[in-house]
């Protein structure tokens, strides 16, 4: 577990740093992660749909596919099982393709490929045949999006053994992670969170890649009185809410996880044996959700410490409700609210 | 004309020997004459050797199935003209991406008998090193692995830019008439099609997917699926070993010299049952079944051998020798397979260390020791997710 100082999760009006550090959207940090690890290893390779010349419907691989050329940036048929069974058979000869899914709701027709091959040629094969493929996905809710658009599906790919699930919440660790899960000699399945693209926040181009932060969670703001457990585009919310409890005298600890595959359980429980409370937060819904295994777990390793059940705060058991409804769907700072008032009345 | 398999005997189907053994010269398919003739003697010795080996494995496969060495087998019999044959024209630098039942594929490629039981005896979920042999292990997701050989293929394209860089590799993927009507296997047409990426389509039409008869998956011959997707195509008399070797080698030929992706559609039939589970009486006739008796694949080629004077009883003497052998190799073998310690199940499941599977595997190991209990879910150490 590491803990920063500052993180910045909001449009900085600093202007841009000479000494490598530089003010980027969170889009623009993986587009310069993926950039770097194309320039460290020539056996790195971008498959997708419109991910060439138009640069992904998100623009995150804009410019790459002209300066690393059509071998190397593959323009994929219109096909996600397709995607990622190729990829599989590139990483056998020894690529390392990262794949981009256009949305998160059409990550099931490759759905097959990712949990019966791609998560369990490296064990099937007894190591001989490892699987360095990276599955980018924008997901989660609040733009507005059709159906298929705003969905939340991490929690079926962390219960699948041989995969690793990760997503950014700020444009430094979009920017390290993406690096760290092109290294890695695992399948990692990246989510990003779409509707955080567009924040900015300061980057440090010459950041050390190890694996860290594919398997630390980290404190981002510490607190005493609630400990409040995020990840992705739910850790902005977080830190609203604990600005807000804080003009309430609370004081709440926000965990960023970084990683639900693995979760960093001890992170989870150092900070929930300090606080005695302890809330999670995800978009996606809290019936089987990241959240209920995170309870489990709080449960039994901090039962004596607990003031309080382990709350949750998600989506519903619904499909994905219309864009006209889904900021009642998502994870709101009232929401979360409420849920630290109820853990407080316990 | 309607055929008792189902099929119009109309379709154009390139034989090369007949099913008495005689040597076809029909016209236009000089091209492949000219490859079958290239075949010497001892290497239709050979051939002819392999697919008994093959048929034999079968049969030692399936008695230790029936006295419980295994828990399932998959026999090939009936196919060992198309398995063999394709095989042969193979070389050691192509990739082989298997379905689960090519048997004499594997027995060619030269992996180990009792290691290709592994699967079937439940103590692996592989049994051998693909690296070792390039030959991929065996998928049972119908039609996945297709999707692998095409990517595959993609990667050696890319290794080979420019061409004249080429080492001569190519890839071949195995597969049944059900699967092609997975959208995997149509999805790796056509990303191997647009990339005319070095693979060949071998897809070994044996009439049936379990107990759904080719009439379940088609309306259309199925060697036309792979001209649809625009790559050339050609149906071959699957139980001729001549037919499906020249074949094979003018597909691979065009994978190796950048001229993309073949299909091949090999006519034969599954004589045993889907496995050691099915009964196929329950879904065929026996006329059928008779009908692809007289059309066997090893005795064609015997019949070829002797008329040509290279089968005598010695030859035949030493086969079964060899296959007494690998009898012998296989029940010793296959009953020693326990699938290593149960704490292996933790092993490799990932590369780098996973803090839950470490923790998982920890309890484990406390309880299977009998220590004291130990917190099933206990805390791994957070930083590096945990000791492997």
């Amino acid at each position: 577990m590491t803990t920063m100082a500052e993180r910045t999760h909001t449009t900085s009006d600093a202007p841009e740093a000479a000494s490598g550090i530089q003010t980027l959207s969170l889009g623009k940090a993986i587009n310069e992660g993926l950039r770097a690890a194309m320039r460290n290893d020539d056996k790195v390779m971008l498959m997708g749909e419109d991910i060439g010349p138009l640069g992904g419907v998100f623009r995150v691989t804009d410019g790459l596919q002209a300066e690393f050329g059509e071998q190397r940036v593959v323009d994929t048929p219109l096909a996600e099982s397709g995607i990622v069974g190729t990829a599989i058979g590139l990483a056998m000869r020894g690529y390392r393709p990262v794949c981009e899914i256009q949305f998160d709701g059409f990550v099931f027709p490759a759905f097959n490929q990712i949990t019966t091959q791609l998560a369990k040629i490296h064990n099937r094969t007894h190591g001989a045949v490892p699987m360095p493929v990276v599955i980018r996905i924008p997901y989660g809710g609040g733009i507005g999006g059709v159906e298929h658009h705003g969905e939340s599906p991490e929690s079926l790919f962390a219960h699948t053994a041989g995969l690793r699930v990760v997503s950014p919440s700020t444009p430094q660790d979009a920017y390290t992670m993406i690096q760290e899960a092109i290294a890695s000699p695992d399948p990692v399945i990246y989510f990003e969170p779409k509707s955080r693209y567009w924040g900015k926040g300061a980057v440090d181009l010459d950041a050390p890649v190890g694996a860290e932060t594919l398997n630390a969670a980290q404190v981002v703001r510490q607190g005493t009185d609630v400990t409040l457990v995020a990840y992705g585009p739910s850790v902005v919310t977080a830190l609203k809410t604990a600005e807000a409890l804080a003009e309430e005298g609370r004081s709440a600890e926000v965990l960023d996880l970084r990683a639900i595959s693995p979760i960093d359980t001890g992170a989870v429980v150092a900070s929930v044996r300090k606080t005695g409370r302890c809330v999670v937060i995800h978009e996606a819904p809290v019936f089987f959700g990241a959240g209920a295994e995170i309870a489990a777990r709080v449960t039994e390793e901090c039962f004596y410490a607990l003031e309080a059940p382990v709350l949750r705060v998600g989506g519903f058991h619904t499909p994905y409700p219309v864009a006209k409804h889904e900021h009642e769907y998502l994870p709101s700072v009232d929401r979360v609210l409420d849920a630290v008032d109820r853990a407080f009345a316990h | 004309m309607t055929t008792t398999n189902g099929s119009n005997e109309a379709i154009p189907t390139l034989q090369l020997l007949d099913p008495e053994g005689r040597r076809v010269t029909t016209r236009g398919t000089k091209g492949y004459r000219d490859r079958a003739a290239a075949l010497t003697t001892e290497d239709l010795r050979g051939m002819y050797r392999d697919m008994m080996l093959t048929r034999r494995f079968d049969d030692e496969a399936t008695s230790l199935q029936r006295q419980g060495e295994l828990a399932l087998f998959a026999p090939a019999r009936g196919q060992e003209a198309a398995q063999v044959g394709s095989a042969y024209a193979l070389r050691p630098q192509d990739y082989v991406f298997p379905s689960y039942r090519e048997h004499g594929v594997l027995h060619v490629r030269g992996l180990d008998p009792v290691d290709r039981l592994q699967f079937f005896r439940g103590s692996d979920h592989g049994g051998w090193n693909p690296t070792e042999h390039n030959t991929s292990v065996y998928t049972i997701v119908i039609g996945a692995h297709t999707l692998h050989a095409t990517g595959y293929a993609m990667g050696v394209q890319r290794d080979n830019t420019p061409l004249d860089k080429h080492d001569g590799t190519a890839v071949i993927t195995y597969f049944g008439d059900g699967a092609t009507s997975q959208g995997d296997v149509n999805e790796s047409m056509v990303y191997a099609a647009v990339n005319q990426a070095p693979v060949v389509f071998f897809l070994q039409n044996n009439q049936w997917a379990i107990s759904e008869p080719t009439t379940r998956q088609t309306r259309t011959p199925l060697y036309k699926r792979g001209e649809a997707f625009g790559m050339p195509s050609l149906r071959v008399d699957g139980n001729d070993v001549l037919a499906v070797y020249a074949a094979t080698q003018e597909a691979l030929e065009r994978a190796r010299t950048g001229q993309g992706p073949s299909f091949i559609e090999a006519f034969t039939y599954r004589m045993g049952a889907h496995t050691t589970s099915d009964d196929p009486t329950r879904y065929r006739t026996t006329e059928q079944e008779e009908y692809w008796r007289r059309r066997d694949p090893i005795d064609r080629l015997g019949a070829l051998l002797r008329a040509e004077h290279a089968l005598d009883d010695d030859f035949e003497a030493e086969i079964k020798a060899a296959g007494d052998e690998l009898g012998a190799k296989l029940r010793t073998g296959v009953r020693a397979l326990d699938g290593g310690a149960p704490v292996s199940t933790f092993d490799d499941v990932y590369a780098t260390p996973h803090g839950i599977v470490a923790a998982e595997r920890a309890w484990y190991e406390a309880y299977d020791a009998g220590d004291p209990p130990a917190p099933q879910y206990a805390i791994a150490d957070s930083a590096q997710g945990g000791a492997r």
